[in-house]
């Protein structure tokens, strides 16, 4: 609990980097109405998609920093040594790093949404499916982040071994928005593999997460 | 209790960095590790400490708390790197690990502004910690053992950019914690000054 805290902190301070995504979200979509042109239905048509993929590549942007930045002044180590399991430490950062990066995007989501000309259904869908699904993309980068701690560069790394996992929570995140929109296509199926998905990673990841730390550990 | 550490090795790569090291540590003993750079005083802590895998050898821990079996997991590790966030106060660093680290059975540690206090910082704990100097980081740095009770202390180069006055500070705080029965293992090119205490001499490489 007092981690959780202790990282909401930090990722409101200087340098945290809390704000980066949000901005990063809102700079990718909202050139994209520039540079589609002012078509109005197909703005309203592809807005979905736009909103997930900029929300997908969002919260990648910040997930290196996850672990690398503890194992840099030594908490790492310290962590490692404490008796509560590193599972559970793993699962409260991831947490807190999503309080911190993933709920902001979730918020920016409906005035983004305008946007791109989404209706309210189809901005309702999205705020619902980013709220469901961004906890999962933390859950699979943090096993990114875990893998490449030792490594100095491992930004785009961790977001390319992250991005295939990644892959399923988009599909079913703008399938789940389009089966909203579109009549006869049913949103409870898409919705409940993505809260499928979210629960699985909220489990494997920090388990995986935990196993990597360990190995990593000079 | 009693740390007994019998035949450890460990690897570096390739070589074995050091073998065949055996001590035993009663309550209120400590062991001074010393030993040229690069002959593996810092692999040796961070094996006893839980961070590195042994190659071979055993560290157990005799009549100590009920539910530890490993020494580690009453161990205060005090590595090279500080482990406090520069972004955040000294108080704010202090209480975070108070309350993630919580105190081993038998003891208790002391709130941060009377750790602050004994280490002869008091007063500047609402500071963030990237705004203190290297000598006054270390120092909170050691702060951080005292807010949370472990009895064994590992310490890997623990007066490194101490001016003479922290030393002794640091000195005093060590026997203090050694006469309430802990256990104080430390890496070291200075003397320490405290008193009664066993050496390990580190050879270095052994092919």
């Amino acid at each position: 609990m007092s981690l959780f805290f202790r990282d909401l902190k930090l990722s409101v301070r200087a340098g945290g980097g809390a704000m980066i995504g949000v901005l990063f979200f809102m700079t990718v979509v909202s050139v994209i109405p520039f540079g589609v042109g002012p078509d109005l239905n197909l703005l309203s048509r592809i807005g979905p998609a736009i909103l997930w993929i900029g929300a997908l590549l969002a919260s990648l942007l910040g997930l290196d920093r996850l672990f690398q930045a503890e194992r840099e002044d030594g908490s790492l180590d310290l962590m490692l040594m404490h008796e509560t399991p590193l599972i559970l430490t793993v699962f409260v950062k991831c947490a807190a790093h999503w309080a911190a990066t993933g709920l902001p995007l979730v918020v920016a989501s409906p005035f983004l949404g305008l946007f791109m000309n989404m209706d309210e259904l189809a901005i309702g869908a999205t705020v619902l499916t980013l709220l469901a699904g961004t906890p999962a993309i933390t859950f699979i980068g943090a096993v990114g982040a875990a893998v490449a701690v030792a490594l100095p560069r491992g930004g785009l790394l961790v977001s390319i071994l992250v991005l295939p996992l990644a892959i399923p929570v988009l599909i079913f995140g703008v399938s789940a928005v389009y089966a909203a929109v579109e009549d006869p296509a049913p949103f409870l199926p898409s919705f409940m593999i993505l809260m499928a998905i979210t629960l699985f990673f909220a489990v494997i990841g920090p388990v995986a997460a935990a196993a990597a730390l360990r190995h990593s550990a000079d | 209790m009693r740390l007994l550490v019998e035949g450890l090795s460990a690897r570096r790569g390739e070589d074995l960095i050091f073998n065949g090291i055996s001590f035993s540590l009663a309550a209120a003993e400590a062991l001074v590790v010393t030993g040229p750079n690069g002959s593996g005083k810092s692999t040796l802590l961070r094996v006893l400490a839980g961070l590195l895998h042994a190659e071979t050898g055993r560290i157990s821990l005799k009549d100590g708390p009920a539910g530890f079996e490993h020494p580690h997991e009453l161990s205060h590790y005090l590595g090279h790197r500080n482990a406090m966030k520069r972004e955040l106060t000294v108080e704010e660093n202090l209480s975070f690990w108070q309350r993630f680290l919580g105190n081993s059975p038998g003891g208790s540690g002391l709130d941060p502004a009377a750790a602050a206090a004994a280490i002869g910082l008091a007063g500047i704990t609402h500071l963030p910690f990237g705004y203190l100097s290297a000598g006054q980081q270390r120092r909170m740095a050691m702060a951080k053992l005292l807010v949370a009770y472990r009895p064994i202390w590992i310490l890997d180069e623990p007066t490194a950019a101490l001016d003479a006055g922290a030393d002794r500070l640091f000195a005093g705080l060590v026997t203090s914690h050694l006469e309430r029965g802990g256990i104080v293992i430390a890496a070291t090119h200075q003397a320490l000054g405290i008193g009664q205490s066993k050496t390990l001499q580190m050879t270095g490489f052994s092919h």
